[in-house]
Parts: C-alpha cells; sequence; structure tokens
C-alpha cells in the first residue's frame, strides 16, 4: 500500500486542478489557436446515404473569391494519402480475418452514407469556403439504400464495398457451443429475449477540430486536433495513411472537450486537413459544426440480440446463448472489430457462475454513419443482455430479482475466476455490492413507495442491474492475441525540476477526466510533492513520451501505474543521492514522505534537497551516480482491471402519458482503490447521465432513405440535469491485484451499469417488455396494449 | 450564412420604409428563428430590419380590462412582469415554459407569432385568450391571425408591434413539451373570460387550432370531468419520430383536462 503523504495524496478529494482555466474560459481548445497565415477548410458532405459518384466538377468553385484550392479523392490518392484503418482483426468461425474495406482519404467513385466527406474547399475564410462549396457540381448517381441491418444482410442486397461480399465484416463466435446446447438440454425454464440496444451520437461538447500546420524549412508536419490519443493518430497517419514518416510529424491535443470514445480515430477530415497543409504551403484549419458532428462523428451502439438463458428449478442458471447483430455503419474505423466481439462477447457470463455461454456475432455494413467504441464500448451491451434476461426470469420463475442474482453470483473467494468468455476476472465481492445497494435505496421498502405512488395514480417501478466489465485496456499481450494491432502499455516521464517542483509527462490524455489533478496526486503521496507543484503536460508528442492516450478506462491503472513506477524509480534514484549526501551506504537509506533518513538517526534529507543537489552536482561520485533526477516508465499490466457494481434505479410513471420520472439511482460500485472520491464521484455522475440518456431519451433516428432525422439537438434528446434526481454513489474498494495502485478505472462503469437498470425499472413499473429508449409514447403504448389485452 | 445588408431603425416608420425599399427584406426580433434558418442557409435576404432599437416597440401595460404586450418583449420579460403574473397568470407560465433562458431572454412574442411554428407556444396562448393582434397597419383578432403552418394573416411589410391580451376569469396553459427541443408535442391553453370559453391547442395539428365540443361542455361545466369523453381526431394531426398522431390525439385530451383542473 502507498505510503501516506501530504493531504493531497492518493484518496483525497483535491479539486480539479484544471478547472480554474476551464471554469474561466481560458482552456485552450483546438478552435481556440490559430497558425499565421492560417486558411480555413470546409468539406462537402454527400447528401445521399448510398450513391455512384459520375464525376465532380469543382472548376466554379475554384474559381470563387476567396478560394485557395478545392482539393478531392483524386488528389490525395496522387500524393498516396489513404483514409481511416481498422486496428483490430477479427478471426471469424471460419478462421479467416474479418472483412475490412479498402477507405480512401475522400469519397471517390461512391459515397456510402449521408454526411461523407466528398470533397474540400480551402479559402480565406470560412463563409467563402461554404459559399464555394456551393458551386462544387458532383454528379451523383443515387441508388436505393442499406440502413437496416437485416436488409443489408438479405439475399441479393447490394453490395456496398466491392471486396465485402454479403455486407458481413464478420461472424464470429466465443464460448462452449456444445456444453451450452447440453446445458439447455437440462434446464427446467428457458428464458428468452430479443432486445435492441439502441444507437446513439456521442456529442462530446466541443466539436471535433484539426489545424494542418507545415514548416517547409524543418519539413516537419503538425496537427493540431482534438484527439484522445494524439501518438496513436501519429502512428496510424505515418504509417498508414501516407503522412509519416513519424520523425516528421507532430501531433497536438489540447485541451480536448470530451470524447467518449468518438475522438479515439483518425478521420477523414483531419487526414485531408493535415494534407491540405502540407500540399498548400499554408496552415488550413477546420472545425466541425454540430450538424457535420451529428453525421460524421462514430455513433455508438446498435445491437439487435436475441438471447436465452436456461435455468434450473431453483433458478441456478445453466446456460446462456446469445446471437446479436451489430451494425458498423459504412466502413470499419479502428476500434469498430473489437468493440462488437472481445469487448461484448468476453462479459457475456456477467456476474454470475453460468458455467456454459455461447455468443455469435455477425457484424454487418450498412449506409449509415460509422459505428464504434462509445462509452463502455461493449461492454453496456453486454450488461443490458445479461441483466434483462436475469430480471425477466426472475420475473417469469417468481423469484425475487435480487435474491435470483444471489444465488448466481460467483462468491468471493472464487477470485481470480476463469469466466467461460475467455477472461480471467481479477477480484470482486458481488453479494457485498447488492446488500449495500439495496440497504441504500430500502429496497424493504419499495412496496410501501409503490402503494403511494399508486394512491397518487402513478405507476413506480425499481430496477436492478449487477454488472461487471473489463476495463483498463493493457495487457499488450492479451491484445496483440486477440487480433490488436498496437501495443496497450502507457508512459509517463518524472522530471525534477532543481529547486524541487515536478513536471509530468504522461502518454495518457485528459479530455475532462481529470488527470491533472489525479497524476499530481499519485506524485504528492509517492515523491512527498504538494500537487501545487506538480504539472502534468500531455498531449503532444514532441513534448510527451510515446503513449497510447486515454480510452477503456486505461487511465487510472494504466497510466497511472506507470505514473507510479515512474515515482518508484525516482525514489531509488533520490536515494543513491541521499546516501552520497548523508554518507551512508544505500541500504541504510530509508524513504518515507517525501524525506530520505539514515535508519536508526536523524539525519535526513528533504526531496527538494535531493532535486537541487542532482541539478547541481558540485560534489558528486559521477562514477556511480549520474546528475540529473528525470525518470521514465512504461506500465503494461498483466491483466484487464474488472470494476462491477450493484445499481439500482427507482422511477415513477404517468399512465396517462407515458412519461418517466427518475427518483432515485444507486450505484454501490467496486472501482478499486479511489485515489480521488469527488472525481470518481463525477466520473460515476456523468457516466449515469449518459447511461440513462440511453435508456429515456437518446435515439439516432434514420429514416429509409439514410437521411439522418435526429440530426440536430432540437431533435436528438440529449439529456439534462433537470431530468435527473441527485445521484446516490458509494465506492467499495476491492483493490486490482496486478496494477501497483489498485485502481479497476471508473470512466465508463455508469454508463454500463446505468442503462439497463433503469429500462428494467420502466418494465418494473409497466409491466411490459419495451426497448429503449423508454420515451413516452413508447411506454404509454405498452399500457393501452396490456389495458387491451386485460379487456 | 449568405451577405446582406443589416440596418437597426430607431422608429417603426424608419423600419417600413427600409423594409418595403429592399428587394428581398426581412424582419428580425429576437433572432431565435431567424439566425439559425440564415446559418444554414436555409433563407438569404437581401436586408435584415432589427427591431431591438424601436423603443416603443417593447414593455408591458395594463390597460383597461387588458394587457398590452409590446412586440419585442422577450419571452423571459413576459415571464417575469408582475402585470402579467397578477393579470394573466397562465400567460407568465406559458412564456416560462418555452426553450431554454437563452431562448427566454432573446426570443419574442412578436417573432413567435409572426412566425407561427405549428408548435410554439404563444399561438395557443393568444387564442385561447381571444387576443387582438396590433400591426402598423390593423389590428387583427387572434380568430383570424393564425391561418395555417407558418402561415399567419399578416400581408407583405406588416409588422406586428403589440397583442393586447383580454384578462380572463381563469386559465391555465397545460404543456406537454418535446423533451429535446422544448417547443410544444401538445400544448393548451383553456380560458373562461371576456372573449367567452376557449381551447386552443398548439403543437398537435399543422397550426393552432379551437376545440369547440370541449368550450362548449366547459361553458355549462368548467371541470376536467365535462370534458372527459372528449377527443380529438388523430386524423390530420402531425406525426413524426417524436409523437404518432394517435399519442397527440390522446394528449389533447390529456393536456386540456390538466389545464382545466389548474384554471380552478
Ligand atoms: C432551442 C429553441 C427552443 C425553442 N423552444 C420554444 C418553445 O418551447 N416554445 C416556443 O413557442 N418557441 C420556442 N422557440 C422559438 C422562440 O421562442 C422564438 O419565439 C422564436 O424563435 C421567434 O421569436 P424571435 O423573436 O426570435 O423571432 P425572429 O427569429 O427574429 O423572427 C422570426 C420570424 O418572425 C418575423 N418577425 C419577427 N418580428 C416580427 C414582427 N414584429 N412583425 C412581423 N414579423 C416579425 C421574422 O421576419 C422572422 O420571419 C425555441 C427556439 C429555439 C432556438
Amino acid at each position: 500500500m502507498p505510503d501516506s503523504g501530504t493531504n493531497t495524496g492518493i484518496g483525497a478529494s483535491v479539486r480539479r486542478k484544471e478547472d480554474f482555466r476551464f471554469l474561466t474560459g481560458k482552456g485552450k481548445y483546438t478552435d481556440d489557436l490559430n497558425r499565421p497565415g492560417q486558411a480555413h477548410a470546409y468539406f462537402l458532405l454527400s447528401p445521399h446515404a448510398r450513391a455512384k459518384i459520375n464525376g465532380i466538377d469543382t472548376n466554379a468553385a475554384k474559381q470563387a473569391p476567396g478560394v485557395v484550392d478545392v482539393f478531392t479523392a483524386a488528389d490525395l490518392a496522387a500524393d498516396g494519402v489513404s483514409g481511416p484503418i481498422c486496428g483490430w482483426v477479427v478471426t471469424q468461425k471460419n478462421g479467416e480475418p474479418h472483412k475490412s474495406p479498402a477507405v480512401s482519404a475522400l469519397a471517390s467513385d461512391r459515397v456510402n452514407y449521408v454526411g461523407e466527406q466528398v470533397a474540400i474547399v480551402v479559402a480565406e475564410t470560412l463563409a467563402q469556403a461554404k459559399d464555394a462549396a456551393e458551386l462544387i457540381e458532383v454528379n451523383y448517381q443515387p441508388q436505393p439504400a442499406l440502413i437496416k441491418m437485416k436488409d443489408a444482410l438479405a439475399n441479393g442486397a447490394a453490395q456496398l464495398h466491392d471486396d465485402v461480399p454479403g455486407n458481413l465484416c464478420f461472424d464470429w463466435e466465443i464460448g462452449d457451443k456444445a456444453a451450452t446446447d447440453a446445458a439447455f438440454k437440462k434446464a427446467h425454464h428457458v428464458t428468452k429475449i430479443d432486445i435492441h440496444n439502441n444507437r446513439l451520437i456521442p456529442n462530446a461538447i466541443e466539436p471535433r477540430a484539426a489545424i494542418g500546420d507545415y514548416d517547409s524549412g524543418m519539413d516537419m508536419m503538425t496537427l493540431y486536433t482534438t484527439s484522445q490519443n494524439p501518438h496513436v493518430a501519429r502512428l496510424v497517419l505515418a504509417a498508414f495513411m501516407g503522412l509519416g514518416p513519424e520523425n516528421k510529424l507532430r501531433v497536438v491535443a489540447p485541451d480536448v472537450g470530451g470524447g467518449f470514445g468518438s475522438k479515439i480515430y483518425v478521420y477523414r477530415d483531419e487526414i485531408v486537413t493535415l494534407w491540405a497543409a502540407k500540399k498548400l504551403g499554408r496552415p488550413v484549419k477546420w472545425t466541425a459544426e454540430r450538424s457535420a458532428s451529428f453525421l460524421t462523428d462514430a455513433h455508438g451502439r446498435d445491437h439487435d440480440t436475441h438471447a436465452e438463458l436456461a435455468v434450473d428449478k431453483d433458478g441456478t442458471f445453466l446456460g446462456l446463448r446469445v446471437s446479436t447483430l451489430a451494425n458498423v455503419g459504412a466502413h470499419n474505423q479502428i476500434f469498430s472489430t473489437a468493440t462488437p466481439s472481445y469487448l461484448y462477447g468476453c462479459l457475456l457470463a456477467g456476474q454470475y457462475r453460468t458455467p456454459a455461454v455461447y455468443g455469435e456475432v455477425k457484424t454487418v455494413f450498412t449506409n449509415t454513419a460509422p459505428v464504434d467504441a462509445y462509452r463502455g464500448a461493449g461492454r453496456p451491451e453486454a450488461t443490458f443482455v445479461v441483466e434483462r434476461l436475469v430480471e425477466k426470469t426472475a420475473k417469469e420463475m417468481g423469484i425475487d430479482r435480487a435474491e435470483l442474482r444471489r444465488r448466481n453470483f460467483i462468491p468471493p473467494d472464487q477470485f481470480p475466476y476463469q469466466s467461460p468468455c475467455l477472461v480471467q476476472y481479477d477480484s470482486g465481492d458481488f453479494p457485498h455490492l447488492l446488500d449495500r445497494a439495496m440497504e441504500v435505496i430500502d429496497y424493504a421498502g419499495f412496496s410501501a413507495r409503490k402503494q403511494a405512488s399508486a394512491e397518487r395514480g402513478k405507476l413506480r417501478g425499481i430496477g436492478l442491474s449487477c454488472w461487471i466489465e473489463a476495463c483498463g485496456l493493457a495487457p499488450s499481450a492479451v491484445v496483440g492475441f486477440l487480433g490488436g494491432g498496437v501495443g496497450q502499455w502507457e508512459s509517463a516521464n518524472i522530471k525534477f525540476n532543481p529547486t524541487g517542483s515536478v513536471t509530468l509527462y504522461t502518454g495518457s490524455h485528459s479530455h475532462g477526466q481529470g488527470h491533472e489533478t489525479v497524476f499530481a496526486q499519485i506524485i504528492s503521496e509517492h515523491l512527498g510533492v504538494p500537487v501545487e507543484s506538480v504539472e502534468v503536460v500531455h498531449g503532444d508528442t514532441a513534448v510527451v513520451p510515446f503513449g497510447m492516450g486515454t480510452y477503456g478506462s486505461r487511465s487510472g491503472p494504466v497510466g497511472g501505474g506507470a505514473v507510479y513506477k515512474a515515482a518508484q524509480k525516482i525514489v531509488e534514484k533520490g536515494r543513491k543521492i541521499a546516501a552520497h549526501l548523508l554518507e551512508a551506504s544505500v541500504e541504510d537509506i530509508e524513504y518515507a514522505g517525501g524525506t530520505y533518513s539514515v535508519a536508526g538517526t536523524d539525519r535526513t534529507k528533504t526531496m527538494a534537497e535531493i532535486a537541487f543537489a542532482a541539478y547541481v552536482p558540485h560534489n558528486y561520485p559521477l562514477d556511480v551516480l549520474e546528475p540529473g533526477l528525470d525518470e521514465t516508465a512504461f506500465f503494461d499490466p498483466m491483466n484487464f482491471t474488472f470494476p462491477s457494481g450493484a445499481y439500482f434505479a427507482e422511477v415513477e410513471v404517468d399512465p396517462d402519458t407515458g412519461v418517466v420520472t427518475v427518483l432515485d439511482m444507486v450505484g454501490i460500485d467496486d472501482v478499486g482503490t479511489v485515489m480521488n472520491p469527488m472525481i470518481v464521484a463525477g466520473q460515476l455522475h456523468g457516466g449515469f447521465a449518459q447511461g440513462i440518456g440511453q435508456a429515456l431519451y437518446e435515439q439516432c433516428v434514420y429514416d429509409e432513405n439514410g437521411q439522418l432525422l435526429t440530426g440536430s439537438l432540437m431533435d436528438y434528446c440529449m439529456p439534462r440535469a433537470d431530468h435527473f434526481p441527485s445521484f446516490r454513489t458509494e465506492e467499495t474498494n476491492q483493490p486490482c491485484p496486478h496494477n501497483p495502485l489498485g485502481v479497476k478505472g471508473c470512466g465508463e462503469a455508469g454508463a454500463i451499469g446505468s442503462p439497463v437498470a433503469m429500462l428494467n425499472a420502466v418494465i418494473d413499473a409497466i409491466g411490459v417488455n419495451i426497448d429503449m429508449p423508454a420515451t413516452p409514447e413508447k411506454v404509454w403504448r405498452a399500457l393501452q396494449s396490456q389495458a387491451q389485452a386485460a379487456e | 450564412m449568405y451577405n446582406f445588408n443589416y440596418y437597426r431603425p430607431l422608429s417603426l416608420e424608419e423600419a417600413a420604409q427600409v423594409l418595403s425599399a429592399a428587394s428581398d427584406g426581412k424582419l428580425m426580433s429576437g433572432g431565435m428563428t431567424l439566425i439559425p434558418t440564415l446559418k444554414q442557409r436555409l433563407a438569404n435576404p437581401s436586408d435584415l430590419v432589427d427591431l431591438s432599437e424601436i423603443a416603443d416597440l417593447s414593455g408591458i401595460e395594463a390597460k383597461g380590462d387588458t394587457v398590452v404586450i409590446g412586440a419585442t418583449t422577450t419571452h423571459a420579460e413576459v415571464a417575469d412582469s408582475e402585470v402579467v403574473k397578477s393579470q394573466i397568470p397562465a400567460l407568465a407560465a406559458l412564456a416560462e415554459s418555452i426553450g431554454d433562458p437563452q431562448v427566454r431572454n432573446r426570443g419574442t412574442i412578436g417573432g413567435s407569432i409572426a412566425n407561427n411554428d405549428p408548435a410554439a407556444d404563444y399561438p395557443a396562448g393568444l387564442l385561447g385568450l381571444g387576443a387582438t393582434i396590433k400591426t402598423d397597419r390593423r389590428q387583427i383578432p387572434a380568430d383570424d391571425f393564425f391561418t395555417g403552418m407558418f402561415e399567419t394573416a399578416l400581408e407583405e411589410g406588416e409588422i406586428v408591434t403589440a397583442v393586447s391580451v383580454p384578462i380572463p376569469k381563469k386559465a391555465a396553459y397545460a404543456k406537454f413539451p418535446n423533451p429535446a427541443s422544448r417547443y410544444a408535442i401538445v400544448g393548451v391553453m383553456v380560458a373562461q373570460g371576456p372573449a367567452g370559453t376557449r381551447v386552443a391547442v398548439t403543437g398537435a395539428g399543422p397550426g393552432v387550432f379551437r376545440v369547440a365540443k370541449m368550450e362548449t361542455a366547459l361553458e355549462k361545466n368548467f371541470s376536467a370531468n365535462a370534458i372527459e369523453g372528449i377527443s380529438v381526431p388523430a386524423k390530420g394531426l402531425n406525426a413524426d419520430m417524436h409523437a404518432s398522431a394517435d399519442y397527440r390525439a390522446h394528449l389533447v385530451g390529456v393536456m386540456a383536462r390538466r389545464a382545466v383542473t389548474a384554471a380552478g
């Protein structure tokens, strides 16, 4: 366990250092940056969901006032620049790799979704670029669009990509089919569900943006962009898109206003903006409008699933069978194959001992925007399937929902637990989470509350979800084994300054998480420096060590682990310096809370004194000790981390209108060591808001022609503060055994466990199964159909 | 946004003059509808005439048995007005239910009714309360003003200057908002007073409309029970991804009853 250091160390609710600049409008986002002499870019987007492009005439646009140039796919292809790539090879049932269509840097001979980038106009002003874009004549030959997955998979369906027969990206399986079939033969009861996991549009508050800049003297390209992982962006741009070499490309992701996964990927607009800057020899700036964000940011979820749970007469789970269709949209992106396969299938056992599990997933190309990892990425979908099925089983068998779960929990003494779905759960105490959640929500008092609601003419419901997820995307070996294209470690470099303050360079990237505070706390804890004296630097490939960035709740467990490791190296280096200064042997030097002492004496040196000596080595044993106090560490843990939780939602439904009011949302989480309780609570609250948004409000809708009907905030309902009660969260602490800080990751937890808890509550209230989002009309219709059936 | 000439006249006469001289001029009040339309390049006016600096167009005043509200008065001003809150609380509540604080602090009553969005609240408010719309040319009863989806009785270049709202004996507005935009999926103003007994519905149809059957029933017995069995036909009502015509028809009944109960 860590030393107890100053009061700004691990476990303290230190106020977020970064918030001063954010709350006073002094953050520096990509769109706040301006390069001398910059021109402005506007992308012409496809108005068709599917069309052949028979020609593009840019002549009139090129002549328009203020236009610097107009480029299309052909210009980029001529320079060997290509489009987005897939970062994960999924091996199909038949042993073949999944199908990833080749993607050009701009749409060339066809478009496959509304919003696909067709041309870039660069002009002196944005208004001029937009004016000129109207003069581009694209000869489209519209074709019927394939929007629904079942239509895209139908026999004889048109093929969206020449190299993808049947529009099937992959047909994949996990688990043991024979054992699962055998389990179903023994079943006393089988619960079946057909459910849809609704498609979501991320809507980070900051739209995506990019500035390309080229220094011809240095032959150096710089891309300022809204990325969650600037080094990965640089690697991909250089290695796959023809914009390298890596040493001649710098990627800067300055302050970034939310990502939720949508800013992991390298998009066409970033590729083309960077290329155009070099081509034109002047900086080019592009910022997405909100309506372009709706059309072009990677969407999330969109699964259709049939699942069955086999149960014996006592309610013991015997086997689980899951069959899912997952929409990948028009083409692959970095995680679009990993998300509906491993990140989904590996969690299908949930918190339960179910001995036999079999899952199969088909992913399908359609004429919709690409779908990729979105907060939780696969794990909310898995939790949704398992916890709907369990809740429905409880209802069908007449067993209390909590009791049924308790009978099937993996007992706390069974960890590490080998799941039938590949992964090995590290630690957890599921009965404890549930017990505490039942206390906090006052489960026993629910029927009285339901009665009180009924007296007011309202239908009250309670819903539970007991969830587990795998995050802290790391073990490079596992990721590589499963088909991932990169390593998944993280880096940290701690540089002591001569006057005793610290600059930490991290490969993680903060886009709202609070790394500048929490990483400073780790340093404070282990090196005895107050957080105010720690500067955390991230987001610039020219400055920080190569890092993998932030997604999959990896910064605490993996990035934090790297910070810890680097801090330990500092401690060890400092010990040698202390031994020298105190004229003792290294073995006799003790270290605690930022101070070195000679064992059994009162002779001490503070870390600040050590740092000064390290940089002013006037009297130094240079043969055995290097000057400087500067250490770098890379951390690659042995396993994912497995946060878990028990969530209760309580709602009231107005039967006259179908409106659902959220009355209570309780989350008891095991996210391992809590480094900053306030920040953990903030992450969970944000996750709840997103999860409840999915359960009750958010729904991406394309019409049958592939036009996005929910293309603005007037039609796509984002959750708002006034939709929610005060959330109640508590953390239990089962430290993760395989990272030095014991943390499990909390960034996605709230969004993973809450949607299904909320939907379960609505279904409990109305007594009819419905899909998310539980909009008023859907709820009202369900009640109408129930009333009719009762007649 | 395309280029346009921008004017900010100080008098109504000047505004009318500039507007009539322009080849394709457009009035601007709060800009909450117009500016997004311009930004999306859905409109291309030659000239924009901003009414916001014309002093006489703004303000709220009790005049005899009416409350007069200037065309450029914002929704927030109506919602906060002591005069409106004490004389026609239903109208203050309606204004408070519009959009979000930004929209309420910019959007105006004149802009709202001139635009006559089928999901806007004021059309139901003014029709339900039997208001009169004043323009630089004439006075138009609300019954004649709202003529259809985004259509009004305003002539080319005619400027709304104020609305005059008779003070009702009782009135209430019940709204079922679109959870995303906050516009009305269904909004019902119910009132009894100098303009008779009125039930005006917005959001549900292509334009605001009155429900005669409910009005007759309420005239006899102003209670929610009196209109319990009265429904509006779904045929002809709006249907979109937010609400089907059936559901809107159902909500008209629910909101009308809630409004009657609230009006007391
Ligand atoms: C996010 C959002 C949410 C909203 N929610 C709601 C809601 O819940 N309920 C609701 O009712 N409304 C809602 N609105 C609309 C808003 O309340 C305004 O009423 C509306 O935008 C028009 O008023 P304005 O003053 O902004 O008019 P403008 O946008 O300036 O003008 C609108 C139109 O009216 C014309 N016009 C303006 N003034 C006059 C005049 N004096 N005489 C003649 N013509 C004139 C203009 O030429 C233009 O065609 C919402 C708007 C937004 C952006």
